[in-house]
């Protein structure tokens, strides 16, 4: 886990100011908890796009912590705030399951449909879970579900070539569920042990698109009773605060089971997962650390946190 | 989802009462609530907290506390200090004096790039003009094809050189461009991370290598805190000329639009807004404004209703109003424009006020549109026309062939019913303010 930690490091020690650092700074030069101070917190909370409902109530926290037990170095401050965002983020995610059974999942064929807004890095993340799976000696089929981006079965295809995965598609603008029902057959027929679904990005808004993966749900359901067994939201850590409108939303029409945090290789935190574990949850359960295929990391809070604070 | 922003500020307000101006002293709860409002919106928190300062001087001062709704003055002078700084409506294109113009595309992975490359292509020929799209992101599998498809979309010729690098494919273009006499250039780059090195590097050698008239930074209008530091990057690197904003046709309240324009100072010269090759819009820092401050956006709204509405059978239902001859049919007729405007949820989001207090836990019943239709599709074409020759047993027919019930099939009658009744009372009081009903 060594690596996971540095890369992680490597991204957000390009911030010139960690977290860690800021509270250390903070309190060797002021030596008291006053409302300026725990402002700062807050700020810093916030940056990571942990929302402002979530960093007043840490803060509210940390408040009372030193009211009530003091504190005599900003060690201790910091251990606290570890502590109280590492047991948020377990409340309700990933830890309960092992990661790394993921990857050999007890039923077949393990039907995954992966899904989100546009660009979030969908198909990307399909590449790396492919290669996890082929990794763990699995069968795996891809079925290139999205129609309607230009080139998008091609890309899908591309990474399918480089993991040496099979693939189901149609030429563009054919039906996604028909694409999503083939693969199921094929899935069957060639005794393939996880297929993996691509569909199309999509804003959470649009009413007609969020039916249409309905019906690529329905589909998959039909064809092999039981399926999908997992449905994969994947989430872009600049997101905002709309991340978590997104997961509502997509949880809602489909189901959503799980998360998975690309792009977390820049500067941004993916803070808002705090909220998407505690209020909705989901296990989150990989994130995405780079373009090569195996940049695709179980995710662990600890971890995580320490990496908010490095 | 969002608490009507009024709402909150009236809270505040009560409390405030008889205060006369705000002082130093009281301004403060009212300061926080406006910070909170950004930091909700996804504004950068430095940016929030200098926004909060320069308007904390204006708003003093005002005699906002005399007024009967100080809620709406303050509101009124964060609006248009947010509209302010998020600079003017101007989005021209720089061009080049002599020569193709030259346009670059940046940004992160995901941003929108080569969508909106598409659809400058299309705008550019629309006016009239020549672009040639150059495909330089060789990085991500199969970009190149999807510039290829786009352009061929919107029949704009595209350079693709998969064995060359993408700083010779944009100089080969610059000769390309000359030779067949494009006179738009537009260079799709890689979407990369502003913390890689050797990437960032890149395109500054694209851009010392081509002088584009005009580098624009993509970004993606959902992005949280994380978009003051990419943005200052970019503008480090390559000191890029322009912003366009894309997927805002989401629900985001794009706070990112602040955040980018206070840390670069660059104007924003485009909001990219879906996934058809024309939806590309000019940016309104007012319609920005309003969004960031979760009110609404009406303007839009009227401007989805003019797209969706057609105007002839407008002006033939108002004349059928005018001799109160609205039938079942015009009522399917009207149905059917506002469901082409999109999801109703996010049509009511858009009313200033909606968000709020009026329509808190009200769930929009798509499905009783959809009943609604289903009974007027059961119906003959005279029974759309005369409605009251809808008898016990036609009613239960149509409850049949609709797949509803008779009480159903008798609600809805009873609501035309009453829709008739009220055309008739405003005929009889003209249709005066009310020139051109179109739903």
């Amino acid at each position: 886990m060594a690596s996971l930690l540095d890369k992680f490091k490597r991204g957000l020690a390009k911030t010139k100011s960690g977290l860690f650092d800021e509270i250390v700074n903070l309190v060797q030069n002021q030596y008291v908890v006053d409302d300026d101070f725990l402002e700062r917190v807050e700020e810093i909370l916030i940056a990571s796009d942990i929302g402002v409902e979530t960093s007043l109530a840490i803060v509210d926290d940390l408040k009372e912590h030193v009211n009530r037990a003091g504190f005599n170095q900003s060690g201790e401050l910091i251990d606290f705030l570890k502590s109280r965002l590492a047991a948020r983020l377990l409340e309700n995610t990933g830890e309960k399951q092992a990661p790394h059974d993921f990857f050999v999942p007890d039923v077949k064929p393990f039907v995954i449909m992966v899904v989100g807004v546009n660009g979030a890095g969908k198909t990307t993340t399909i590449a790396k879970l492919a290669k996890g799976f082929q990794t763990h000696g699995k069968k795996v089929l891809l079925a290139a579900a999205d129609t309607f981006r230009a080139a998008a079965s091609e890309q899908l295809e591309i990474w399918a070539q480089r993991v040496n995965a099979a693939i189901v598609k149609t030429q563009h603008g054919g039906d996604p569920a028909a694409i999503a029902f083939d693969a199921s057959k094929a899935a069957l027929a060639r005794d393939v042990d996880v297929l993996i679904v691509d569909t199309a990005g999509r804003l959470h808004t649009k009413a007609n698109l969020m039916e249409e993966l309905k019906k690529i749900e329905r589909v998959l359901g039909k064809a092999i009773p039981g399926s999908p067994q997992e449905v994969m939201l994947i989430l872009d850590a600049s997101t905002g605060q709309n991340a978590i409108v997104q997961a509502r939303q997509f949880k809602a029409a489909v189901g959503v089971t799980s998360v998975a945090v690309t792009k977390l290789d820049g500067t941004a935190k993916g803070g808002m997962v705090l909220a998407i574990g505690h209020e909705l949850n989901l296990p989150i359960r990989f994130v995405g650390l780079g373009e090569a295929v195996d940049d695709l990391k179980p995710f662990e809070a600890q971890t995580f946190v320490e990496a908010l604070f490095e | 989802m969002f608490q009507d922003i009024t709402e909150k500020f009236d809270g505040v307000f009560k409390k405030l009462k008889g205060h006369g101006k705000l002082t130093e002293a009281n301004v403060s709860e009212t300061m926080r609530l406006v910070r909170r409002v950004l930091l909700e919106a996804d504004v950068n928190f430095k940016v929030a907290k200098d926004f909060v300062a320069g308007v904390q001087d204006k708003a003093m001062g005002h005699d906002v506390l005399k007024s009967i709704t100080p809620a709406q003055q303050v509101i009124k002078i964060l609006h248009d200090e947010l509209a302010r700084l998020m600079g003017t409506t101007d989005s021209q294109i720089n061009e080049s004096g002599s020569g193709p113009t030259i346009i670059m595309l940046t940004g992160l992975q995901g941003s929108g790039k080569t969508t909106l490359a598409g659809k400058l292509a299309k705008h550019f020929k629309a006016r009239g003009q020549s672009p040639l799209l150059v495909a330089a992101d060789l990085q991500r599998p199969a970009a190149v094809e999807q510039l290829k498809v786009v352009g061929e979309q919107v029949g704009v010729s595209v350079l693709a050189e998969l064995a060359s690098t993408p700083v010779n494919v944009c100089r080969q273009a610059l000769d390309v461009a000359r030779k067949s006499m494009n006179d738009i250039v537009i260079f799709d780059t890689a979407g990369r991370l502003h913390v890689d090195d050797e990437l960032m590097q890149e395109l500054t050698s694209i851009k010392e290598t081509t002088n584009p008239d005009e580098i624009l930074f993509v970004a993606d209008g959902m992005t949280g805190q994380d978009a003051v530091n990419t943005a200052k990057e970019f503008q480090n690197r390559l000191d890029f000329t322009g912003i366009v904003l894309t997927k805002l046709d989401g629900d985001a309240r794009g706070g990112a639009a602040l955040s980018i324009r206070a840390i670069t100072g660059k104007p924003i010269k485009f909001i990219s807004n879906g996934e058809k090759l024309d939806a590309l819009e000019k940016f309104h820092p007012d319609r920005m404004a309003s969004r960031i401050l979760g009110m609404g956006d009406i303007v839009t709204l009227v401007e989805r209703a003019q797209g969706a509405v057609d105007e002839e059978k407008a002006r033939k239902l108002e004349k059928k109003l005018r001799r109160q001859e609205f039938t079942l049919e015009d009522f399917y007729d009207q149905l059917q424009q506002i469901k082409n405007m999109g999801p109703m949820e996010e049509l009511l989001k858009m009313i200033p006020g909606a968000g709020g207090k009026a329509m808190k836990g009200m769930q929009v019943d798509e499905k009783a549109l959809v009943y609604v239709e289903a009974i007027i599709n059961s119906m003959t074409i005279e029974e759309r026309r005369r409605p009251n020759i809808l008898n016990g047993s036609r009613r239960k027919r149509i409850a049949n062939g609709s797949g509803t019930s008779v009480q159903e099939v008798n609600k809805l009658l009873n609501q035309f019913n009453m829709m008739q009744k009220m055309m008739k009372k405003m005929n009889k009081q003209g249709l005066r303010g009310m020139p051109r009903l179109s739903f």
